[in-house]
């Protein structure tokens, strides 16, 4: 099975389970939110500064051949 | 891109969206149970020093609110809270911040920030977070004067305190 | 040149129901190929990475914070030395409303070796202009961004919408989002040359708490281009003669990336991240990362990394080709090569200032070494190899 297929299939397999998950059941969560102090940490972060980040992002851009995939980060304090 | 691609755009739209209204209803409903019954009580430490326990309030309306350094809206809910305390404190209502840094001088920096007038306890073990199982940060907590646990908010918006400000009203008429 | 590896051309994701959700991790372009000689041509890319801007500052769906950045940039390696000045400033609004905007500055100074080999030093400066716009409605943020990006002979535009999505109280965070650009390419002394590209951008991602210490992140994305892709100065090499280079007018490429973080304790954390990229140019390119931060006191914060970069060579590519072919390039960022390097980054908390601003100065380091196996150096004949130093000096105030 190549890789575009798995990734295919990663991504369809994903959103379904959520997707059905959620739409009946609710999950509890195992890490508390007044838990989440360490989480929350700027250290924590994929990214912390967007500016600098951009900028490496932009060097090996230009470079190399490969790009992408540099994402969003979730997992912060869970409030709200 | 050939004309077979054309309509991968609006198909992955619309798988999507339909992903998303499921994800966000899941999560709304998660939120929404309420529980009741008499309020668990407990004895903290106070950032003033002393120690104070929720029993000894009975007789006033008590809020209970959960909140944390690193939790941008509890800080935001915070001067919201203060004015509430300040309005109706004089008719008999309680309100005590429940912090559960694990640094408690974070609590008490926050509090002298803030200008807080209301007494912040803190719950560094998370014993009373349990004790209430809390599932949102922050969780506000409107007890009334029989000890009785009335009103429960999950997390902060905007507008938030006009409801806080109509329930603490009306358990003070009771 | 018979290389295949069994790729198809057009990668099917998949039939039916499936065939539906191609969209989402589907053709993932960006268009490196049609790189000219110089490699500050992050124009084209400009207009995709602003999309990144807006996106990697949400966080668990919640308002990015006010900030107020000034930095000063530069790259130098290869004969090519890059820098210039960036601002970025955020700024929300009733709560549920956050404004950015930034500009930035590239100012070139090329004497590549694409560059001395076949023309002659030049001197560039490349604009980028990006305004966003983030919502959070209950649990989830939406973001919105356009960006447009200006050198003497290249221009590209493009807009971003990533929408981020809270859910299990907060344990997981789904993320997806869609990128077009829209590129025009020109050619210097040529006033008639004007090419275009178009470029579509399709992520995925999933962000999970694994402990109250751990998290973990996956994200895919898909990026298919179209149109002139190549660039209108570069040439290949047959039997030693040059050719101009040609590439296909098409390109879907994938990656994947995988992350972890971990708060170890004492004040420190370290992160790994693995990402694995695959195009129907027949290229296939592995990445890693590790890195480690440390707070130092009250005021300093430690980071400290080192990456690793390696990849395989498109089907057409060929450093000397010994038969003409439908395409033909000899641009070395197709090619086989690896590189590495450490990096160090210093910030320090310089606190209050004005009673409204909190100040912090950070200057950034990074050593790079890049190895080719297939791509020489026509003035020694011997492989090609550089060093390159990265240096970023910025200083963010938070309101």
């Amino acid at each position: 099975m190549n890789a575009d297929r798995i990734a295919n299939r990663v991504v369809a397999g994903g959103l379904i389970a959520a997707a059905l998950l959620l739409a009946g059941c609710s999950i509890e969560p195992w890490v508390k939110p007044y838990e989440r102090e360490r989480l929350a940490d700027p250290i924590m972060k994929f990214s912390r500064d967007p500016l600098a980040d951009k900028h490496r992002e932009h060097i090996f851009d230009v470079r190399e051949a490969a790009h992408g995939a540099t994402g969003v980060q979730g997992g912060g304090c869970g409030c709200n | 891109m050939n004309s077979r691609n054309r309509l991968l755009l609006p198909r992955t739209a619309a798988i999507l969206a339909t992903s998303w209204a499921l994800l966000a209803v899941g999560a709304a409903s998660a939120a929404a149970a309420l529980t009741s019954g008499p309020a668990p009580d407990f004895t903290l430490h106070s950032v003033a020093g002393a120690n104070l326990r929720l029993q000894e309030q009975r007789g006033q309306v008590v809020m209970l609110n959960f909140w944390a350094s690193w939790c941008a809206p509890c800080r935001q809910e915070m001067p919201q809270l203060d004015r509430l305390y300040e309005k109706y404190h004089a008719a008999g209502f309680q309100l005590l911040g429940v912090n559960v840094d694990e640094d408690a001088r974070n609590a008490a920096g926050v509090s002298s920030k803030l200008g807080l007038h209301f007494p912040v306890l803190l719950d560094t073990e998370k014993r009373v977070s349990h004790l209430y199982d809390l599932s949102t940060m922050p969780s506000t907590v409107l007890i009334d004067r029989d000890g009785r646990v009335r009103y429960i908010h999950r997390g902060y918006k905007d507008g938030y305190e006009q409801t806080y400000d109509e329930q603490i009203r009306e358990l003070l008429r009771e | 040149m018979a290389v295949t590896r069994g790729r198809r051309e057009t990668p099917a994701f998949g039939r039916s129901a499936l065939a539906r959700l191609r969209g989402i991790v589907s053709r993932c372009i960006r268009a490196l190929a049609g790189a000219r000689v110089q490699p500050a041509d992050g124009a084209r890319l400009a207009g995709l990475l602003g999309g990144v801007l807006a996106a990697a500052s949400a966080d668990s769906a919640e308002l990015p914070e006010d900030r107020a950045d000034t930095m000063f940039h530069l790259y130098d390696g290869g004969g090519v030395t890059a820098l210039g000045p960036a601002v970025l400033i955020r700024k929300s609004l009733f709560d549920s409303v956050s404004l950015s905007g930034s500009y930035y500055v590239d100012m070139v100074s090329n004497a590549s070796i694409d560059v001395v080999t076949t023309a002659s030093p030049y001197h560039e400066t490349r604009t980028e202009s990006t305004l966003g716009l983030d919502y959070l409605y209950h649990d989830s943020l939406i973001s919105l961004s356009g960006t447009h990006s200006k050198e003497p002979d290249y221009s590209a535009d493009s807009v971003s919408v990533d929408v981020t999505q809270d859910v299990f109280s907060g344990m997981t965070t789904v993320n997806v989002g869609y990128t077009r650009g829209w590129d025009t390419v020109g050619k210097h002394g040529l006033p008639g040359f004007s090419a275009p590209a178009n470029h579509w951008q399709y992520r995925l991602g999933v962000t999970q708490v694994l402990t109250s210490r751990w998290l973990m992140s996956l994200n895919l994305e898909s990026v298919s281009d179209d149109g002139y892709l190549q660039s209108p100065y570069r040439v290949a090499r047959v039997f030693g003669a040059a050719v101009p280079e040609r590439d296909p007018s098409t390109r879907t490429g994938r990656a994947a990336l995988l992350r972890v973080a971990g708060d170890i304790g004492s004040r420190s954390a370290v992160r790994a991240q693995y990402r694995y990229f695959w195009d129907t140019w027949g290229i296939g390119a592995h990445t890693a990362e590790f890195g480690y931060s440390r707070y130092l006191g009250n005021r300093w914060l430690l980071d400290g990394h080192v990456r690793y970069h390696t990849q395989d060579h498109a089907l057409f590519y060929s450093d000397n080709f010994t038969s003409e072919m439908t395409y033909m390039s000899r641009n070395r960022q197709l090619s086989s090569f690896w590189d590495a390097g450490p990096g160090v980054k210093a910030t320090y908390s310089a606190g209050r200032v004005w009673s409204r601003f909190d100040l912090k100065v950070t200057t950034a380091y990074e050593w790079l070494r890049f190895q080719y196996r297939d791509f020489t150096d026509i003035r020694t004949g011997q492989l090609y190899s550089f060093n390159a130093n990265v240096l970023e000096l910025f200083v963010s105030a938070t309101y």
